[in-house]
């Protein structure tokens, strides 16, 4: 079975991001990039699909600048088999439209019986990669999922996802696109030998004139990026206990209008 | 009507609007007064329902009622509306931010062919445009978009828009387009509920009670639960906490977990890690309650005690009872 999993590569959480100069973007400059942590589950369940059944392939594909070698090389670390790198200036300002409809003709290309994606890219939280795939390739898709298991012939996958106040779930024909949520797994740190054994392994560049069409213009695009508003300075209530308690109920009473 | 702005209705399952609607119509009416048009997917709507759109202020109701659209499923519900959408070409479409309307709207906006902006805290009309604000970067930052065309496809963040006010006797007429329901592939196997905490679902709460590593294990989370059933709060917790096993991961408040914006949040023991900030940084007035000074929480905190949780708990459950028994 051949899976192919879409990652993005994003600052780290804990990264310092400053408006580049455009107004439009981050400043680049000492930002730590790491795999989106929820793809990293899609890899994890990707890899552990493979190893059940014993056979098959597994294909990380990434969109992005030159920097993206870096995720997909921690990608095939873990375990995939090989990487496809969408690395073309005329995707610079790609939506997620035109990003679902690069990594669709990839997907038309390759093939693969099932695409796992994770549940959002934690830089711009869009979260609709997933879904428009499904959409542009006809596919059923199932979002936030918490469990898979795909049936012994490999024509379906018995999918559970999350949603308020439980799991549903389903099976869906294959081929399919899935989600990853965290809980679906506890994802793999690269051993040793899969770190040197991922620099021998093949990243593949797409360019944009390999899949048909020019990519279409953005169909959202970013105005500008501002800082946050901050926030009123908060007040350190002094006291014991109870005299304390007393004065933040009284406060949230009266001051904040909160309870 | 042309140029409506959509409503998408997120609903109980049981034939009722949940109540954030009357954020997203009530925003809705702001951008678009007397546009604002509900449109309902549903196997079951009921009257009770259908009268609570018209009084937040729907000017009409447009009820895709078939027993094909649950449960849920994108591949079934984005065939019935993008028809819907041709026909009557709104100038925007909103829905709140919940687990099947985050996917169903970026796969009809896939299919209409426009934009989409996840997760929005603000709107703005700039000429003829709609500039939406979102927040990005672990909501580092502010990020304002616009649409190349319309329709105008947004999810809304509970607890950040003003909600409608309810119009009693206001009525709407409620139109019932046929349903192109499309044949699904994927099958419906079975629905697996939680065990009920009998508090409120964390991103629709107005106050959240959220306790991280300072809470020592999962066997003091009854005393937050306490206090969330005096003031009528969901409990969640820290990824340190779920991490740790604490907590399942349905309750982690977070970059990995769920973002709330209520109205009150209160931390205990929770330090206040970039990827927590994620989460919850938008609620409206926080609460930190920490041993230690340096917590990073208490630079975002409105009102904060450094002070042991499990003194303080117990104090503020009883304060909070006395105040709401008055």
């Amino acid at each position: 079975m051949k899976i192919l999993v879409t990652i993005k590569q994003v600052p780290d959480t804990a990264t310092q991001v400053k408006i580049a100069a455009d107004g439009k973007s981050i400043d680049t400059t000492g930002v730590t990039w790491i795999v989106s942590p929820y793809d990293e589950f899609a890899v994890e369940e990707a890899l552990r699909i493979k190893e059940k059944r014993g056979q098959g392939e597994v294909v990380a594909v990434s969109l992005g600048p030159d920097r993206v070698k870096e995720a997909l090389r921690s990608c095939l670390a873990m375990g995939c088999d090989r990487a496809i790198h969408l690395n073309d200036p005329a995707w610079a300002a790609v939506d997620t439209l035109a990003t679902a409809r690069a990594l669709a003709a990839v997907i038309k290309q390759e093939g693969p019986q099932l695409v796992l994606c994770g549940r959002q890219a934690i830089d711009d939280d869009m979260g609709a990669v997933t879904a428009q795939l499904a959409e542009l390739l006809g596919w059923p898709c199932a979002y936030w999922i918490m469990e898979e298991a795909i049936d012994a012939d490999g024509k379906s996958v018995r999918a559970a996802r999350q949603v308020e106040g439980g799991l549903e779930v389903f099976d869906l024909p294959l081929p399919a696109v899935l989600a990853a949520q965290k809980g679906l797994n506890e994802p793999r740190y690269p051993t040793l030998k899969g770190i040197m054994g991922a620099k021998k392994k093949e990243i593949r560049d797409v360019k944009a004139a390999d899949l048909g069409a020019a990519p279409e213009p953005p169909q959202l695009s970013i105005v500008g990026l501002q800082a946050l508003p901050p926030r009123p300075p908060g007040r350190i209530i002094q006291g014991d206990v109870p005299t304390a308690v007393k004065e933040l109920v009284r406060a949230l009473r009266e001051d904040a209008k909160a309870i | 009507m042309p140029n409506a702005f959509w409503c998408l209705v997120e609903d109980d399952r049981n034939g009722s609007p949940k109540k954030v609607m009357a954020e997203v119509i009530g925003e809705a009416s702001r951008l678009a007064p007397g546009r604002a048009e509900a449109v309902w997917l549903t196997d079951k709507a009921s009257e009770a329902g259908l009268k609570q759109l018209a009084e937040w202020g729907a000017a009409r109701v447009l009820l895709l009622e078939h027993a094909a659209l649950a449960p849920y499923r994108s591949e079934v519900w984005v065939a019935a509306a993008a028809e819907l959408a041709a026909k009557e070409a709104p100038k925007a479409i909103f829905a709140p931010v919940t687990s099947r309307q985050r996917e169903f709207v970026a796969r009809l906006a896939a299919r209409l062919g426009v934009g989409l902006a996840a997760d929005s805290v603000g709107f703005a009309l700039e000429g003829d445009s709609l500039v939406a604000t979102r927040p990005v970067y672990a909501g580092k930052l502010l990020s304002k978009v616009t649409w190349a065309k319309a329709p105008w496809v947004a999810t809304l963040r509970p607890n950040v828009f003003r909600p409608a006010e309810t119009q009693t006797g206001k009525t709407a007429p409620v139109e019932r387009p046929a349903v192109a329901a499309a044949a699904a592939q994927m099958k419906f196997v079975e629905r697996r509920e939680e065990v009920s905490t009998g508090l409120p679902e964390l991103t629709e709460a107005e106050t959240v009670i959220s306790g991280g590593r300072g809470m020592k294990g999962p066997e003091n989370y009854v005393i937050l639960e306490e206090l969330g059933r005096v003031i009528g709060a969901a409990v969640g917790a820290s990824r340190a906490a779920v991490d740790a096993g604490w907590r399942p991961h349905r309750f982690q408040i977070g970059q990995t977990g769920r973002t709330i914006s209520p109205k009150l949040y209160l931390g205990f023991g929770v330090s206040g890690a970039i990827q927590h900030l994620a989460g919850m940084r938008t609620s409206k007035v926080i609460v930190a309650v920490n041993k230690d000074p340096e917590a990073p929480i208490f630079k975002i905190a409105d009102f904060g005690l450094v002070a042991d949780l499990f003194e303080v708990v117990p104090e503020l459950t009883k304060e909070f009872k006395k105040l709401l028994e008055k």
